[in-house]
This record gives structure tokens, C-alpha cells and sequence, in this order.
């Protein structure tokens, strides 16, 4: 392996480390007598700066992965793709999040929440670009480990504290179980390259199960699962989402779900490209999309639990963050159902990464106005946002457009992600399973009005109980409404992305 | 049968006049009165004019014709024959004495002679129409003012009576729609000409039961059943003396005079001609039904306390001997002289609506008189010796009673006497029958001269005002044409025989 | 030009939700001019239109990937369900006249929910057509949430989310359709004619007839109606029954029919007599009118009543759709037509005329008002719109019902015989609520006891009487002469019954 290439190919995740240093060297060296808002402009400024310079970077990345050294074809870090959109994405949604953290005051640590942030991102940017078991498991680290701090960031809340405890020990759990899972693999196959091992797995007769693939897939569910808040992995999510400071829990939301379903999706890709020879037109022999065994049944069983536990817990709800978390749960169930009827072609992939860039930037949005009104009101609950109308119509207004395209409404951004991935879906194979799927996605989706409907309500029919007008800062507003813009804008004109993300 | 509208449509003039004098009283107020009037008077005038214009061999003239619906076989077809044009100089009468009967309306006097006024065009919509649906149209058209001149204006159980009246007649429409229905399902038209060709060659028959099985007699039940309704044939009649007495009593008049004879002349342009063959297998029941209806109406006028609902039910005495008339005529293959008689009962139905209509509304109105004077009071036992105060109106009242009664040299002989000239050669039982209804008609109009004009005069009728001038050139003409009429009724046999040997020429039983 | 209701609709309600709050006069004039230019475009069009046959508006690509077109088109009978959104949306502003609470905001939704109505009446692209759809539900929750009265929330809700299950199931359908027809295209003449296999056809017709058929409020699916109509605003009400439940009998016949026309076909087998989903179908529906009738005929609430009418009435829209011949579909269409008019006329007395002067709709409390005296003009245009309501002749109402009989009659007779039955009853519990409401006289007349201050109820404004003229000379007019619009639906409804689907 030759360190220059090393270097080329890891730009990106150097330039957030840079940029993650710098944001401390200023925040401790230059403004450190400022006030606490010039501080933290200051610091998420340069958090954007250092996104930009990484988006940039991405530009001068080789064409081809890195290998595992001379003379090997295997890849260890890969570009193009899926990767680069993802890796895009992921600086995106990290850079619109730390402009959210302008204004806020959760915190004296200004510079060090930037960092983490920043090297968080890193971690998402590695895992999107992995193709090694322990590679993967590096990136997943870097990216949770960042998340545990971001959570426990607002020293002065209860919440946040028992929440990030609550998120670190499963978390670590789930990470051991991932690597147990991926030991096995490794025992199993002899190897830790993606594509090894599915080649292995498909070749010989190890793809008919054995008991220790079972184990070794069960295991890495478990650890995936919890990644994206699958049931029944998901039971950090409510938790999480309501303790975060919003900031944080904006980029838990959108940025580390982006990351992993890069990474499913490229597990699922180059499981189902395996008998790909090098060279012209490979046959469309894609063998299953993932590790074999019970990998696709479990996909399903997860996927449908999701959907169902997410849409009617959130039923029950009276906090937004949390409502937020189990709709979070419910979608991520409807993108696993792509993942588990994965196409040969790139269409599953690229729905799927539409699906959760635009989902994640309409969450993040979703958590800069409860900030907002968490502000201003003190609490999350339903009744904060009695009268939101009146009281900050353009949050308001915000709300509205952001909520219903999580609903799923059209024109909206979020009805042509959903179309868009079941038309995927369907695409593939229209038997009974997947389509049985899809009408229960849609029929959950359906449910899912209901609950965006309740929090509409508060904001829009039901009479305030305080009618004193609410004050966003004024980066925030002007975020909130780019994000409400671009989610209209997409859903009106939804070639753009997605010509934008087949484009790669 | 594709004739365009030949010359100036008169007809459609002549209905949609009313209709502009309605929408003028209903915003002229206290001068709705007059607008009225006038609106009468002028509709009067066309009626007589068409009653001038019609053609000498009692064909359908004045003939309107064009396409409006072609897919649903609807058509905006109007045609008058003499039968027609009778009743649309009769209609003008009624209206025109219906209007000045009546000297003030105690509220909202534009709705009130709006009102009356659109039921004036849709008797004479029914009266000129030769296609389904829009005398059909003009049939409810009348339907709705009628019932809302009982509900509004009329006497202390309006409410009841005028449901009623509105759903007996609105269950008799919908028997006539059903069964029309089920004409045009089966031959894709809603010409009553065109139906009546059909019928009379046998080729309705067939078609209704190529479509529909065989029907065709449930379809003619349904359409009797419509007009049964209407005209009153017992035992569809209950609705009459309510609606009769708690309506104003110049709506009465409109309702007795006119309206009862839309299901008349129903029966003459639509039953008789479309399903003939069917009433003539259906002949004997119906005999019977009108046979009832004469007696049993005599009889009911006789038990009755109040003088509306006496002449209520003498209404539904004389109309009885038009049905009886109708049904005798339905013989089929006639003979020579059986085709005298039937020609004979057909002139005296005719006559009989006119002369009825004319001689009941008189009734009425002076029984409008009466209750205007004496602030409603119209008990048969109320009253004694009118003649003594009042001779003029003892004597006008009195003609028109022995008109009713049916004396001869008065226009009510002049009806029954053809008809039952018409029908006892062609079915002698029900006549014999009938003539018990003369009889007690006798009786029941001569109790009431005695015990109304005759005998000693109570204390408060000392001073019931006699008619004065106004009412008495209101009457004048009225009683005038009583007597014309009953001493030369060639006047209107001579225009209607040409009409009626043209109908029976087509019906065929 | 039609295309521009859609786009005068939506810039409308932008305007409307930018306009600051205070100014109530502004709102309405301004919606007003919208909806009036809306119907201009509609007659415009309608005109246009008239002697030819489906044309194209706009046809861009949209999602080329998936063959998704910006398709705009229009044949017969989307024009004449354009015309009638024209005239509903104008009627509905002028009855909405005295709203003063949030003015601009309502009609700003009212504005964006008529933009997605005709958005839906036009498009000839599955994916545009759901789309559209499913923006009309939204202004619709908002109308009835805020502006609502009796249980709004409730009512709103359940509107929303059965619409929105409706809608779910037809997302289904189309999805399953575009991926079986080989993901070309989502145009619905491409779709119609790519072949759907008739297996396919016979669970997908019934899942995106069922979809649609839950907003245009088949019974046993439609209980959200008249708990909608009832709690909804006047303007919503009208637009609710007159307007949005023709969208589900529209996208029942544009899409179920038109796409999948062999589910119609016989299953080979008959379970209770019943041998295809054709007979399903017209057994709901008549079902439909039957029930709708009677349980209209129990009702206490003005508004119930008409809510059930509705019900009723566009038991006769699907019946007619399921005669699947010629005559029927075309009285189909004409109800829609017919009943769009004349419900919101009955809506609108009940509401705005009524409701909004004597704050009740109980009958037993109505009937010692005595409305008939001190309210003439309601009274009397209830009288005519009662009428038009039975299926009086002279009324559009009368030739819709009579060709859907006829072609019942065709297809099966015993369908002409119980929707006659419907009509009946139909005439009984209008007869009531007009006894009831207008005419029942339990005080005593004025003449006895003149003078005893009637409290004043406040007189008739003018857009109340502009906008009863309106809907009442339109009855009155398609009635009279229903050429004028049978002429345009009839070759559409040809083309639609030869080509299986344009």
C-alpha cells in the first residue's frame, strides 16, 4: 500500500480533521475572551469552511479505490459511485448542522463541539467509503463514539447525560456484537474484504447456511440494526433524540443514518455485483443482495417491525423529539425493505441514498424549529407549538412544508423519496413479499399522517395559550427556510437530485 | 311528424305569459292585484284567439316542434285540437275569476298572485304539450304553487291538508313517470302522436313486451293510477275535501276548475289513446270505480255540514260522470251505432269539463263572498232566508246551483245529458247506477238553496250585503255564458265534435 | 387555457397567504377575482373545447428516468368537471363573504384546494393526477379544523385520513401498474394501452376503485362524510359534496375504469349473485342510495340531512359508472355535474343562510322560528333547491337520474327498480327538512299576534344572492337544455367506452 495514494484517497476525512484542529486552535487560542455567541459563530464558521474544503477535496480523489497493496485487485477504500454521492451528502447535512449551532447556548464548549462534530463526520465519510471489515468497524467507531459525546454535550441537562449513557452502553453492546459478527465472517471466509467474502460465501457452498453464518449474520444485524434505529435495535432512539442538545441530535438524525445506509448499501451492492468480471458489460447475475444466509429474511423482519412499531408508538406520543425518533424508526424500516430488494442496476441504491439525503436534511430542518420553540417555550411537548402561527409564522410555516413531506405529501420532497424507492422495490421483483411490503409501507405511511397532523394541529387550528412572539436567530431562519425551499423546489422538480445522484 | 314550428309560436307565448306576470307580481307588491289581472286578462284573450285559429277538421294545429333532447327521445313539442284549446279558454276563465275573487290576500300578496299565476302556466303547459317530459314538467310545475297556496294562505288544518294533497299527487306522478319509463325503454319515444300510432296499429304492445315482458297492463295501471289521483277517482279521492276546504276558496276554485281537469284531459290526450286496448280489458273494474265515484259523491255531498266540502264532494260527483263517460267508451270493434254513442259520450266529457269547471268555480266563488262577509262562517246550517237581504246574489248563486244541479236550458245539462245519451247503449248498468248520483245531487243542491236562501233569516244575516256592482259585472259574464251555453251548446259542440270524431278516428280499443 | 386555473389557483393562494392579517376586505376580493378569472378559463375552455375530442394542454418530461410526464389534457368530461369546480369555487367565495377569523388564510387554503381540484380534473399522468390528489387533502383538514364548527377536529381528522387511506390505496395501485406495465411510463393513455394482463386487472381495479371510491363516499365507506360536511364551513361544505367527491367518482372512472377495464369483466363464478366486481360495485352503490336516503330521513340536523343526500346522490354517480354503457355513463357524468350544483346550493342555504343567522340546524328548534316569514329568501330558495334535489323536471337533476336509470335498465333491470326506490325516499326527506325547517308553523300566524318583535335575523346580502342565482340558474339552465353539456360529455364517454380507456 502506497501512503500517497493512502493520502489522496482519505482527503476528505484529512481535511475534517485539519479543520476539526483549527476549530480548536481558534476557538481556544483567538476568541477565547469573546462572547459566547461570537465564539460559536465563529467556530461553526469554520466547521462550514472545513465541509467546503472537503466537498472540493472530493474532486481530487483517484478514480479507482484503494487497494490493499501492490499486485492485490481487492479494494480497500472506494470512490465514485454511491460513495461520492453519500460522502457529499454527509458533508452537506454536516455542514447545514453546524450552522444550526450558531445561536446556540448550550454550551461554553464551542470549539470542542465543532471538533467532534468534524471527526464524527470523518468516521461517517470513512464507513461510506469502506470496503474492509475493520475498516468499517474503525469508521463506525470514530462516527459513534463522536455521537456519545455530542449527546452528553449539555452538561447542564439531566436528560442529555442519561440519555448519551443510555446511547454509549448500547451502543457499545451493538459494536461488540459487530465485530464478534464480523470475526466469524472472517473465520468463515479467511478474509476481510467485502468483496472476498461475499465471493466465498457465494461460491462455495457456504451460502447455504450454516449455523455459524447464521450466528455471524444475526450478529451483524444486531450491529447494523442499531446503527439506523431498526427494531428491535431502536430503543436508544426516543431517548436519544429527546435528551441531545438539537444541534446534536440534527446531526444523529441525518448524518449518521446517511453513513450508515452508505454503508448497507454498499454491502448490498457489491454482494449482488460479485460474479461481476472486470471489463464490459457484466451479466445481470447479481446473486443476493447481502451476506447470505438469513440475511434477507431478517432484513424483512426488521423492516416491517419498523414500520409498524415506529408509526404506532409515534401515534402515542406528546413530545416532538420523540415522535421525531420513532417516525425516524418508521423510515428507516420503508429504506430497508430496499435494501433487502436490492437491483442489479444502481437504481436501488441511488433511491435509497435520495431517500436519506433528503430525509435527513427535512430531520434536521424538523430539529432547528424545535429548537426554536424549545427555546422560547422551554419544552418540546405538543403544547409549545399551540399557536405557532401567530407567533413566528414563518417557523410555522417552516414546520408545515417540513412536516408534511415526512408525511409523505406531494408535491413534497418526501412523497417522491417514497414513490421513488417503492417504485424501486416493485421494479425488482413484483411478487407477493415485496409487494406486501410496499402496500404496508404505504398503508403505515398513511397512519403516519395522523401524528404529523397532531403536532400541525397545536401550530395551526388549536388557540395559543401565550401569544408572545417567538425570535429565531437569524441564520437559523434563513437555514430553516433554504432547507423548506429545497425540500418544496425537489419535490416539485425531483429530476434535479436525482440526476445529480445518478450522475456519479 | 317532424313538422317544424309552423307560423308564430303562440303557444309557447301563450305559457310563458303568465310565467313574466308571475315574476312581476312577486316584486309588485301591494300591486300584485292588478299585474295579475291584467296578466289573466291577456292570457284570456290569447286562449280565445287561439280557440278561433283552430283548424275545421279538429286535427292538432298551432303545431310547435323542436329537437331538444334527441338521445332521451325528448323533444319540445306543443299542438292544441280542440279538446286542447277548451281547456286552455277554460283555464283563462278560472284563473281570471280566481283573481278577482279573492279582493285582498292577507300577506305577501306578490308571492300569492306569483303563485297563481304559475300555476295558470302550467295548466296551460299541460294542456298544449305533445311530448312526455315537458308536459310531465308542467304537471309538477302546477303541483308545487298548489300546494303552497294551501299551505300558506289556507284555513286552520293547512298543514295536513295540503301534505296530503301534495303526496297522493306526488305518488300518482311517480306512477306516471315509472310507467313511462317503461314506454320509452321500449319504443325510444316520448311523443304521445307517435305513441298513440304505435298503440293504435298494436305495435306498442309488442315492443313493450319484446323489452319488457309482458307489462303493458301494469304500464297502463300506473298511468290510471296518476290520473286517478287527480281528477278524483274514488277511492284515490281522500285527499279532496281536506285540500278542498282548508284551501283559500279561490284556490279552490282553481283546484276544482282547472286542475282537476289536467287529469281529465290526461285521460283523453295520453290514457285513452296510448293504452286504449289495455283500459278496454281493464273496462268493467273501472266502470265500477266510476260508477262509485258519481254515487258515493252525491251520497258523501249530502252528509256534509260545511258548504266547502259539499261542493267538494259534488266536484268529485261530476267528475265522476267524465270517468264514467271515458271508460264506457273503450268498446272494442264498435259498431255504427255504438260509434254514435261513443262520439255522443265523448262531446258530453268534453263538454262536461268545461261546464263543470265553469259552473264549480262560480260555486266557489260565491262561497268566497259569503266568507268574506261573514268573516269565514260557511256552515250549511249558518245561514237562512239570503234571499231577503241579499236577492241579487240568491239569484246569481242560484243559477249557478241548478246549473249543477244539471237543469236543463243551464250549461251543466248540456254535459250529462250527452254523456249518459253516450253511455247507456254502450254500458247500461253503470248508467242506471249513475243516475242515482242525479238524483241525489237533486237533493243535496236543493237542501242547500232551502236551508241557505229560503226560510226565515236568522238574526245575523239581517244584514249580509247583497252583491254590489263590481261583483256583479265580476259575475255577470260567467252567468251569462251559463246560460249561453245551456241554451245554444252548438257553440262549442260544433268546434269540439270535429276534434272528437278525429280522436276516436285514432283510438283504438 | 385550461391549464391556467390550476396556475391562477395556486399563485392565488400564495398571494392570499402572503396578505397581511388585517386586511379581511382585500382577501375576498382578491380570491374572488381569482375564482372568477378561474371560471372564465373554464368557460374558455369548455368552449374551445366543444366538437373535439381529448386534447393535449402541456406535455413536458418531468422525471424522465421513469417516464413520468407534466401531462395536461383535457376530453369532454374533463371539462365539464373543470366548468363545474369554476362555478363551485366562485359560489363558494361568495357564501364565504362574511368570514372574518383568519380571513386571508382561508382562502388561501380554499384557493390552493381548488388548484389541486382542477389539477386533478386534468391530468392525463397517473403520477401528476395522484399528485394533485393528494394536495387537495391538506387544505381541506386546515378548513375544516380552524374554520369549522360541530366537532371540527374530529371531523377534520377523519376527513383527512380516510381520504388519505384512499389515497394510500391507490398509490398501491399505481405503483403495481406502472412496475407491471414495464416502468415506461406513468401516462395514462400509455398505461391503458400497454397490455396490463387480466389477472393483474382483476385485485388492482378493485383496490384503486376502492381508493377513489372512499372519497366520492360509497358506502360502507363513507362515513367521514357527513361528519366532514357537517362540521366543515359553509364554503368547505359546498366545495366538500359538490366538488372533492367528484374527484373519487372522477378518478373512479378516468383511472379504474379506464385503465383496468377488465376487472369488470365476470369472474367465472358467482358468490350471492354476485359474479364480477362490476355487480359489487352496483350493489354498493346502491346500497348507497338506498341508505343514504333513509338515514337522511331520521336525521335532527339540517346539515346531517344534506350530508346524507350527498351520500345518496352519488350512489346514482357510481351506479351509473357501473351500467358501463353509453347512456348511463353520460348520466353519470351529468350528476356529478347536476349534484356539484345543487348540493353546494343546498350547503350553502343551510350554512351560510341559515346556520350563520339563527346559530342552529335542529329541526325542533327551527320549527318555532318560523323561517318561512322572516327569512322569504332562504325559504324560497331552499323550495327551489329542494326541488332540484328530487329530480323535479326542469331541473339538471331530473335527466341526470332519468339516463342513469335508463342505463341501469340496460345493464340490469332490477338496478332501475331500487334506485327508483331511492329517488322516492329522496323526495320524502326533503320534503321534511323543508317542512320542518322553513314551513312548520307552531307558533301562531302574525295575524294573530302581530308585532311581537321578531328579532331581526339580518338581512339578505348580495353575494348570498349572486351566488343562489348562480347555482340555481345553472340547475335551471342544464335542466332546461341539457344539451349543452350532453353534448360534450357523450362522444368523450364514447371514446372512453370504445377505446377501454382513451
Amino acid at each position: 500500500m502506497n501512503y500517497a495514494d493512502l493520502f489522496r484517497i482519505t482527503l476528505p476525512e484529512t481535511v475534517l480533521e485539519i479543520a476539526a484542529l483549527f476549530a480548536l486552535i481558534v476557538d481556544l487560542g483567538l476568541v477565547r475572551k469573546a462572547a459566547l455567541q461570537m465564539r460559536v459563530a465563529v467556530a461553526a464558521l469554520v466547521g462550514v469552511i472545513g465541509c467546503g474544503v472537503a466537498i472540493w477535496s472530493l474532486s481530487m480523489q483517484p478514480t479507482i479505490g484503494l487497494s490493499y497493496g501492490a499486485g492485490s485487485k481487492l479494494i480497500l477504500l472506494g470512490v465514485g459511485g454511491y460513495i461520492t454521492a453519500a460522502q457529499i451528502g454527509i458533508l452537506l447535512l454536516t455542514g447545514v448542522t453546524l450552522l444550526l449551532f450558531t445561536g446556540s447556548v448550550f454550551t461554553r464548549h464551542a470549539g470542542e463541539y465543532v471538533a467532534v462534530v468534524l471527526m464524527s463526520a470523518a468516521g461517517g465519510l470513512l464507513i461510506a467509503a469502506a470496503q474492509d471489515l475493520l475498516v468499517i468497524f474503525i469508521g463506525l467507531e470514530l462516527l459513534s463514539l463522536g455521537l456519545y459525546i455530542l449527546t452528553a454535550f449539555a452538561k447542564s441537562s439531566a436528560k442529555s447525560a442519561e440519555s448519551a449513557m443510555k446511547y454509549y452502553l448500547f451502543g457499545g453492546t451493538s459494536a461488540a456484537f459487530l465485530l464478534f459478527g464480523f470475526s466469524y465472517l472472517y473465520g468463515i471466509t479467511g478474509s476481510t474484504n467485502l468483496h472476498e467474502i461475499l465471493l466465498q460465501l457465494h461460491q462455495g457452498e457456504l451460502y447455504q447456511a450454516t449455523p455459524l453464518l447464521n450466528v455471524a449474520v444475526v450478529l451483524i444485524i444486531a450491529g447494523l440494526g442499531f446503527k439506523v434505529a431498526a427494531v428491535p435495535f431502536h430503543l436508544w432512539a426516543p431517548d436519544t433524540y429527546e435528551g441531545a442538545p438539537a444541534p446534536a441530535a440534527a446531526f444523529i438524525a441525518s448524518v449518521s443514518k446517511v453513513a450508515s445506509f452508505a454503508l448497507l448499501i454498499g454491502i448490498a451492492t457489491t454482494a449482488v455485483h460479485v460474479f461481476d468480471a472486470p471489463g464490459p458489460s457484466p451479466t445481470e447475475q447479481g446473486a443476493h443482495p447481502g451476506f447470505g444466509g438469513p440475511w434477507m429474511v431478517l432484513l424483512v423482519t426488521l423492516a416491517t417491525a419498523s414500520m409498524v412499531l415506529g408509526n404506532l408508538a409515534a401515534l402515542a406520543q406528546i413530545s416532538v423529539r420523540r415522535l421525531l425518533a420513532y417516525s425516524a424508526i418508521a423510515h428507516a424500516g420503508y429504506m430497508l425493505i430496499a435494501v433487502a430488494f436490492f437491483s442489479y442496476s444502481p437504481l436501488s441504491s441511488n433511491a435509497i441514498l435520495y431517500y436519506i439525503l433528503t430525509y435527513g436534511l427535512t430531520t434536521i430542518g424538523a430539529f432547528g424549529v424545535i429548537s426554536v420553540v424549545e427555546r422560547a417555550t422551554g419544552s418540546d411537548r405538543f403544547d409549545a407549538f399551540l399557536g405557532l402561527h401567530k407567533r413566528n409564522p414563518l417557523l410555522a410555516g417552516v414546520l408545515l412544508v417540513l412536516f408534511l413531506s415526512l408525511a409523505g405529501i406531494p408535491p413534497l420532497v418526501g412523497f417522491w423519496a417514497k414513490f421513488n424507492l417503492f417504485a424501486a422495490v416493485l421494479n425488482l421483483s413484483a411478487g407477493v413479499v415485496p409487494f406486501t411490503l410496499v402496500a404496508l409501507a404505504v398503508a403505515m405511511s398513511a397512519v403516519s399522517l395522523y401524528y404529523y397532523l397532531q403536532v400541525l394541529k397545536r401550530a395551526y387550528v388549536m388557540p395559543a395559550v401565550d401569544e408572545t412572539p417567538i425570535k429565531a436567530h437569524p441564520v437559523t431562519l434563513v437555514v430553516l427556510v433554504t432547507i423548506a425551499a429545497a425540500v418544496v423546489v425537489l419535490g416539485c422538480v425531483p429530476a434535479l437530485l436525482q440526476n445529480w445522484i445518478a450522475g456519479f | 311528424m317532424n313538422e317544424a314550428t309552423t307560423g308564430f309560436p303562440i303557444l309557447t307565448l301563450l305559457t310563458v305569459l303568465p310565467l313574466v306576470g308571475a315574476a312581476i307580481a312577486f316584486f309588485s307588491g301591494k300591486h300584485a292585484r292588478v299585474v295579475a289581472l291584467v296578466s289573466a286578462l291577456a292570457s284570456l284573450g290569447i286562449a280565445i284567439l287561439i280557440w278561433m285559429c283552430l283548424p275545421m277538421d279538429g286535427s292538432i294545429g298551432m303545431v310547435e316542434h323542436a329537437a331538444w333532447v334527441p338521445s332521451l327521445g325528448i323533444e319540445y313539442h306543443l299542438g292544441v285540437d280542440g279538446l286542447g284549446a277548451l281547456m286552455l279558454v277554460l283555464s283563462a276563465i278560472i284563473t281570471l275569476m280566481s283573481i278577482d275573487a279573492i279582493q285582498r290576500a292577507h300577506h305577501h300578496p306578490g308571492l300569492y298572485y306569483g303563485l297563481v299565476l304559475v300555476l295558470e302556466a302550467g295548466l296551460f303547459g299541460s294542456f298544449t304539450a305533445l311530448n312526455f317530459f315537458h308536459w310531465f314538467l308542467y304537471w309538477e310545475v302546477s303541483l308545487i304553487p298548489a300546494f303552497f297556496l294551501i299551505k300558506l294562505w289556507g284555513g286552520p288544518r293547512r298543514g295536513p291538508a295540503a301534505t296530503q294533497f301534495f303526496v297522493y299527487t306526488m305518488a300518482g306522478s311517480v306512477a306516471l313517470l315509472v310507467s313511462f319509463l317503461g314506454v320509452f325503454l321500449s319504443t325510444g319515444s316520448m311523443n304521445f302522436i307517435e305513441l298513440a300510432q304505435l298503440a293504435s296499429t298494436g305495435a306498442l304492445e309488442q315492443m313493450v313486451t319484446a323489452h319488457l315482458g309482458r307489462v303493458t297492463i301494469w304500464l297502463a295501471i300506473g298511468v290510471l293510477a296518476g290520473f286517478a289521483v287527480k281528477v278524483p277517482l274514488m277511492p284515490f279521492h281522500t285527499w279532496l275535501p281536506e285540500a278542498y276546504a282548508e284551501a283559500p276558496s279561490p284556490v279552490t276554485m282553481l283546484l276544482t276548475g282547472a286542475m282537476s281537469k289536467m287529469g281529465v284531459y290526461g285521460l283523453l290526450r295520453i290514457a285513452l289513446p296510448i293504452f286504449g286496448h289495455q283500459i278496454a280489458q281493464l273496462r268493467t273494474p273501472l266502470l265500477v270505480l266510476a260508477t262509485i265515484t258519481v254515487v258515493m259523491g252525491a251520497w258523501a255531498a249530502a252528509a256534509q255540514k260545511d258548504l266547502k266540502r259539499v261542493f267538494a264532494y259534488s266536484s268529485v260527483n261530476h267528475l265522476g260522470y267524465c270517468l264514467l263517460g271515458i271508460f264506457a267508451l273503450a268498446v272494442p270493434a264498435a259498431g255504427h251505432a255504438a260509434q254514435a254513442s261513443q262520439a255522443a259520450a265523448l262531446n258530453g266529457v268534453i263538454l262536461q269539463m268545461f261546464n263543470h269547471g265553469i259552473t264549480a268555480a262560480a260555486l266557489f266563488w260565491f262561497i268566497a263572498m259569503i266568507q268574506f262577509r261573514t268573516g269565514g262562517v260557511r256552515g250549511i246550517n249558518d245561514f237562512g232566508g239570503l234571499r231577503k237581504p241579499a236577492p241579487v246574489f240568491a239569484g246569481l248563486m242560484g243559477i249557478a246551483l241548478f246549473s249543477s244541479l244539471g237543469l236543463p236550458g243551464l250549461n251543466g245539462f248540456v254535459g250529462e245529458f250527452l254523456i249518459f245519451r253516450g253511455v247507456f247503449p254502450l254500458a247500461w248498468v253503470a248508467a242506471t247506477f249513475s243516475v242515482l248520483g242525479l238524483l241525489i245531487t237533486a237533493a243535496v243542491i236543493l237542501t242547500v238553496i232551502q236551508k241557505v236562501f229560503t226560510g226565515p233569516v236568522p238574526q245575523h244575516c239581517t244584514d249580509f250585503p247583497d252583491l254590489h256592482y263590481g261583483e256583479r259585472m265580476a259575475m255577470a259574464p260567467i252567468i251569462g255564458l251559463m246560460l249561453l251555453i245551456g241554451l245554444v251548446p252548438q257553440l262549442i259542440v260544433d268546434s269540439v265534435n270535429p276534434t272528437v270524431v278525429n280522436l276516436l278516428a285514432h283510438w283504438r280499443f | 387555457m385550461l391549464a391556467w386555473t390550476i396556475y391562477l389557483s395556486f399563485a392565488g393562494a400564495l398571494l392570499e397567504a402572503l396578505l397581511s392579517k388585517g386586511k379581511a376586505g382585500v382577501a375576498r376580493w382578491l380570491a374572488l377575482c381569482v375564482a372568477v378569472l378561474g371560471l372564465f378559463c373554464a368557460v374558455g375552455g369548455f368552449v374551445q373545447g366543444m366538437g373535439q375530442g381529448r386534447s393535449v394542454i402541456v406535455d413536458v418530461p418531468w422525471v424522465p428516468s421513469m417516464g413520468i410526464h407534466y401531462l395536461l389534457a383535457a376530453d369532454g368530461i374533463s371539462r365539464v368537471l373543470v366548468l363545474l369546480t369554476g362555478l363551485a369555487a366562485v359560489a363558494g367565495i361568495l357564501f364565504s363573504w362574511n368570514v372574518e377569523h383568519r380571513t386571508n388564510e382561508f382562502f388561501a387554503f380554499y384557493l390552493a384546494l381548488i388548484g389541486g381540484v382542477y389539477g386533478v380534473f386534468l391530468s392525463f399522468d397517473f403520477f401528476l393526477l395522484f399528485v394533485f390528489y393528494e394536495i387537495a387533502i391538506v387544505p381541506k383538514y386546515f378548513l375544516i379544523a380552524i374554520w369549522g364548527s360541530t366537532r371540527r377536529e374530529y371531523g377534520a381528522m377523519k376527513l383527512a385520513l380516510y381520504s388519505f387511506v384512499g389515497s394510500a390505496m391507490v398509490l398501491i395501485g399505481l405503483l403495481a401498474a406502472y412496475s407491471t406495465s414495464g416502468s415506461h411510463s406513468t401516462s395514462l393513455i400509455a398505461l391503458a394501452h400497454a397490455g396490463l394482463p387480466v389477472s393483474f386487472q382483476m385485485w388492482c381495479f378493485p383496490l384503486v376503485f376502492i381508493g377513489f371510491a372512499i372519497l366520492a363516499g360509497m358506502w360502507p365507506f363513507h362515513t367521514w362524510a357527513p361528519t366532514g360536511h357537517v362540521a366543515a364551513p359553509t364554503a368547505a361544505s359546498m366545495l366538500l359534496a359538490g366538488v372533492v367527491m367528484k374527484l373519487g367518482a372522477y378518478g373512479c372512472l378516468r383511472v379504474g375504469i379506464g385503465l383496468f377495464p377488465h376487472g369488470l369483466d365476470p369472474w367465472g363464478w358467482s358468490f350471492l349473485g354476485l359474479g364480477s366486481w362490476r355487480d359489487v360495485f352496483a350493489l354498493l352503490a346502491l346500497i348507497g342510495i338506498i341508505y343514504g336516503a333513509l338515514v337522511a330521513l331520521a336525521q335532527t340536523d339540517f346539515k346531517f340531512v344534506i350530508g346524507y343526500s350527498s351520500v345518496s346522490h352519488m350512489g346514482f354517480v357510481l351506479l351509473g359508472l357501473m351500467t358501463l354503457n353509453q347512456i348511463g355513463l353520460a348520466g353519470a357524468v351529468l350528476q356529478m355535474f347536476s349534484h356539484g350544483v345543487i348540493a353546494g346550493l343546498l350547503f350553502a342555504i343551510v350554512g351560510r343562510l341559515v346556520y350563520d343567522r339563527t346559530h342552529t340546524r335542529q329541526f325542533a328548534e327551527l320549527e318555532s322560528m318560523h323561517l318561512a316569514r322572516r327569512l322569504p329568501f332562504a325559504a324560497w330558495a331552499f323550495v327551489i333547491a329542494g326541488m332540484a334535489s328530487m329530480g323535479l323536471p326542469g331541473f339538471s337533476g331530473f335527466v341526470a337520474e332519468l339516463q342513469v336509470l335508463i342505463g341501469a335498465w340496460i345493464a340490469k333491470p332490477w338496478w332501475t327498480v331500487t334506485a327508483g326506490i331511492g329517488i322516492v325516499i329522496g323526495v320524502a326527506y326533503t320534503w321534511r327538512a323543508l317542512q320542518r325547517a322553513f314551513f312548520a308553523d307552531r307558533l301562531p300566524t302574525p295575524e294573530e299576534h302581530p308585532k311581537t318583535g321578531w328579532p331581526d335575523l339580518g338581512a339578505i346580502t348580495w353575494p348570498e344572492m349572486t351566488g343562489v342565482a348562480l347555482l340555481t340558474l345553472t340547475s335551471l339552465a342544464v335542466g332546461l337544455y341539457p344539451r349543452i353539456l350532453l353534448d360534450t360529455i357523450e362522444p368523450a364517454v364514447k371514446a372512453l367506452l370504445a377505446g377501454g380507456g382513451q
